[in-house]
């Protein structure tokens, strides 16, 4: 039963974006179309579970006052693995996320499940969390990468919704730097009214 | 050795083995780092600590400093590293754990040193040492000099040009925040989502630098 719970968790409950407010750069940078953010959300994904799985594999193991560093290894070489995986069969989506990739190292959902969940739970219902919160990531980068790529090219998935005469004078901010803040910033206050009214619901 | 030579063999390029100092492309990288592609504002690099450490003007300063500092160092370490030990030995695949080792145990080596040597910068910048190690502006900004191919000397000017631009953005930031305290701000957007639109306005105001410096 905790396990249905620890996977469901992450998916809106404690969303890892909107509610936690973690792992914000490469969620803002790469929102900007559905395919780079599904790609992304992916790679984040792999990561997550693989080293959700061995910090909690090694979790008696590793001495607590090196367990930093050796989750940041952890980390870094799954995050080699992906990068290496990506440059030979995706290397247009490789070449769209950059340096975005290597940088997953440093997104500090991964560091934060390793630190805050792994490294006490046994092996399953980590692999589960992690799912949980790599799918929570996913879908909140697909929210916000889905009204970027719609206002500010008038596609979903490079398939054209509203048509060429939007597509002629789209709304350009929406997929430059400032549309991700100002687009990011009202879909957290959106969420913070939906928690209000359930909150005065109960 | 002269200066002049001694800043020639600095700032020439690896690749091409060009020698001489190209001023132009010295501003160029500068004003590039600072305001087109602020690392904060254009690049979305470190909007952790940005959105962490920017309610308190002092605080602000303090990581920013701090940030300068080690992005300098690390950008030091980790050319050092990929051109003279993985490049050599035919093993570049390893950077990104190389780097971030190297970040990590840098942070922690500056950590031990100024809390020896200088106790009153230790208190300063203190706290802010252990976050800098995930800040994704520190690794950022190594694994841009190494994409770009840039000389030992242009990855420094890199990296301290980065740096500022940084803490331009965390200072104009924690400014205008120790003002929205005092703003009515509708209840939904209290905190950080105010925070965020206050980010999308000022990245509109720095996508005016667009174009400036190539």
């Amino acid at each position: 039963m905790t396990l249905i719970k620890d996977l469901t968790k992450g998916i809106y409950r404690e969303n890892p974006v909107f509610r936690l407010v973690l792992g914000m750069c490469p969620f803002l940078a790469v929102t900007t179309s559905v395919e780079n953010a599904l790609g992304m959300g992916a790679a984040a994904t792999f990561v997550l579970i693989c080293s959700n799985f061995l910090v909690s594999l090694f979790r008696n193991i590793i001495p607590s006052k090196v367990r930093i560093p050796c989750y940041i290894v952890i980390i870094a070489t799954f995050v080699t693995l992906v990068d290496m995986v990506m440059n030979a069969y995706l290397p247009d989506l490789h070449r769209s996320l950059g340096i975005f990739i290597p940088l997953i190292v440093v997104n500090c959902i991964i560091l934060g499940r390793a630190e805050g969940f792994a490294n006490r739970h046994p092996v399953l219902n980590s692999v589960a969390d992690a799912v949980g919160m790599g799918i929570g990531f996913t879908l909140a980068m697909v929210i916000l990468a889905s009204f970027r790529e719609l206002l500010g090219n008038g596609t979903l998935l490079n398939i054209n919704i509203l048509g060429s005469a939007y597509q002629n004078q789209p709304l350009l901010i929406a997929i430059l730097a400032p549309g991700a803040f100002i687009l990011l910033s009202f879909i957290l206050g959106f969420f913070n009214i939906l928690e209000k009214r359930k909150g005065g619901r109960q | 050795m002269n200066p002049t030579v001694l800043l020639s063999v600095l700032l020439a390029t690896p690749d091409s083995g060009s020698q001489g100092f190209d001023l132009g492309k010295m501003m160029a990288i500068i004003i590039a780092s600072i305001f087109v592609n602020n690392f904060v504002l254009a690049r979305f690099l470190g909007i952790c600590p940005f959105l962490g450490v920017s309610k308190q003007l002092d605080s602000a300063i303090g990581m920013g400093a701090a940030v300068i500092f080690v992005m300098t160092l690390a950008t030091l370490g980790s050319w050092v590293a990929y051109n003279l030990l993985l490049v050599p030995m035919g093993l570049t695949y390893l950077s990104t754990i190389a780097f971030i080792l190297i970040i990590a145990s840098l942070v922690q080596l500056v950590e031990m040193i100024l809390q020896k040597f200088s106790p009153a910068l230790y208190s300063a910048l203190g706290i802010f040492l252990p976050l800098i190690t995930t800040n994704c502006a520190i690794l950022g900004v190594a694994v841009l000099n190494i994409d770009e191919k840039y000389s030992l000397g242009y990855s420094l000017i890199n990296a301290i040009a980065a740096g500022i631009g940084f803490t331009l953005a965390l200072i104009l930031m924690a400014g205008l925040r120790q003002r929205l305290e005092m703003a009515d701000v509708p209840p939904a957007m209290k905190g950080k989502p105010v925070a965020f639109l206050v980010a999308g306005i000022m990245s509109i105001a720095f996508l005016g630098f667009a174009g400036l410096g190539g």
